[in-house]
């Protein structure tokens, strides 16, 4: 299949990529890994009349722990940080890395590309809402720092500038008992999850849930944050009964679809299971256990 | 033919300095197929779902329908047809063969370079490794089963070298 032409510009710094996007007005792209508008170039559902990569600027693909944050550059492929051992110190941002697509999309497809791209089934915006998150922009007139709960603005939206681009991704790092699960379920490796469940807690005294964030991927527009589940368990014991009640919130909070990867009714059975899944398996590792939990399809 | 001004790209295939001058468009698998003759490089599903396609570049398992023939510039890639040495197959390739690990072959190449790469990231595979290594290819004949049993085979026979 091929796209609809478009011209193709290599950029050799963040600055030229900015300027070149001035310069050739609204309807240029930027191109990372290309993992998600290449597809939908070929489908035509995107038709950007020029492309700026910016895959042969180098230093954007460093993982790196420093000042309590975990740092992204926004190159950093998704088989980068699957394979980064930084990046392990927070399971869940493993979880994730390591079950998007399949090996082949991973090697390509980068964390900054994710992020700018906004897909509702992206996995990354769902499992770094979970975390205090921030991402570093760019453009010729300055630099800012975006708060990812301010960051996404609707489906394939972000509240990024024609001319300014996400240079890195930062995450801080925990504190003391916490752990966080994520859980995404897809029919096969190399599609978009049906429904995914990220949480992230910290324990407190006498194992109370000290702070919850739980967050709903593929069942709405954006990535859904399930406050009034977090309610239910924050500052409570996690016992059966409580986490029933935020499952039944988290299930309210939905905004599932019909589509090809099943019925709205079906996604929010899907997506009740996998909540009160990821709260045990968060539990579990905040307490220090080492337990498995990532993506889930046939063959895995 | 559209007007916008075509690319040169240049890169290395099996070892090889090749160069084409291409409208930006082109998939990089185009540009292996119909520009280099490589056409051991299928194009199954043309949606970055099958695998038919993958190749290395630089040293990554790809799925080169999901590049742009341009993002490849100064790439090293390893197709097919660049397995054998001297006429003498793969030992992936060998192990494929001898266990029966295809059928109708179009999903073949693709699985090759993704075993290729599952060793030398992981040269003794677990059978869950195995499966993940190879998710990214879709095989409609076999049910899987004697590819499992040639990547295993072929684990151990590289392990021999």
């Amino acid at each position: 299949m091929y796209a609809h032409p478009f011209s193709y510009h290599r950029a050799g710094s963040l600055l030229e990529a900015s300027k070149l996007l001035q310069q050739l007005g609204e309807e240029a792209r930027l191109i990372a890994g290309g993992q998600s508008l290449i597809p939908l170039m070929k489908m035509r559902m995107a038709r950007p009349s020029a492309l700026v990569d910016i895959n042969f600027i180098s230093g954007l693909s460093d993982i790196r722990r420093s000042d309590g944050q975990l740092r992204f550059g926004a190159l950093a492929r998704h088989a980068d940080i699957e394979a980064s051992e930084a990046a392990s110190s927070i399971p869940i941002v493993h979880d994730c890395a390591t079950g998007i697509a399949d090996v082949q999309v991973r090697n390509q497809g980068t964390i900054g590309g994710s992020l700018a791209e906004a897909d509702p089934s992206g996995d990354w915006g769902a499992v770094l809402l979970t975390l205090d998150t921030s991402v570093r922009c760019s453009r010729p007139s300055g630099e800012r720092t975006i708060a990812l709960d301010d960051f996404f603005k609707d489906a394939y939206t972000t509240v990024l500038g024609h001319d300014e681009l996400v240079c890195e991704v930062l995450v801080k790092q925990p504190p003391a008992k916490s752990g966080g699960a994520y859980l995404a379920f897809k029919r096969s490796a190399p599609v978009y999850a049906t429904a995914s469940a990220a949480v992230q807690l910290t324990l407190g005294d006498n194992d109370t849930c000290k702070d919850v964030r739980i967050v709903l991927g593929c069942v709405g527009l954006m990535a859904i944050r399930a406050k009034e589940a977090e309610t239910v368990l924050r500052g409570k014991k996690l016992d059966e009964k409580r986490i029933e009640s935020a499952v039944e919130a988290a299930r309210v909070a939905a905004e599932p679809q019909d589509d090809m990867r099943g019925s709205a009714d079906y996604k929010r059975v899907l997506i009740a299971a996998l909540v009160k899944r990821a709260i045990r398996l968060a539990e579990r590792r905040a307490r220090g256990e080492q337990v498995e939990a990532g993506h889930e399809y046939v063959g895995r | 033919m559209s007007d916008v001004e075509k690319v040169l790209v240049r890169v290395r295939v099996n070892g090889e300095p090749r160069e084409a001058l291409v409208e930006p468009r082109t998939l990089l698998v185009e540009l292996l197929r119909e520009h280099f003759n490589l056409t051991g490089t299928h194009i199954g599903c043309d949606t970055t779902y099958c695998g038919a396609c993958t190749i290395l570049l630089n040293g990554r398992t790809t799925k080169s329908c999901t590049v742009f023939a341009p993002m490849a510039e100064g790439g090293e890639i390893i197709t097919v047809e660049g397995l054998s040495e001297n006429g003498k197959l793969h030992p992936v390739q060998q192990a494929f063969a001898e266990c029966h690990g295809l059928q109708c072959g179009f999903c073949t190449p693709g699985l090759l370079l993704s075993t290729v790469h599952l060793l030398s990231k992981t040269p003794k595979p677990s059978e869950k490794e195995i499966h993940k290594g190879i998710a990214g290819n879709t095989c409609r004949c076999t049910g899987y089963q004697n590819i499992v049993k040639a990547v295993r085979a072929a684990a151990v026979e590289m392990e021999k070298r």
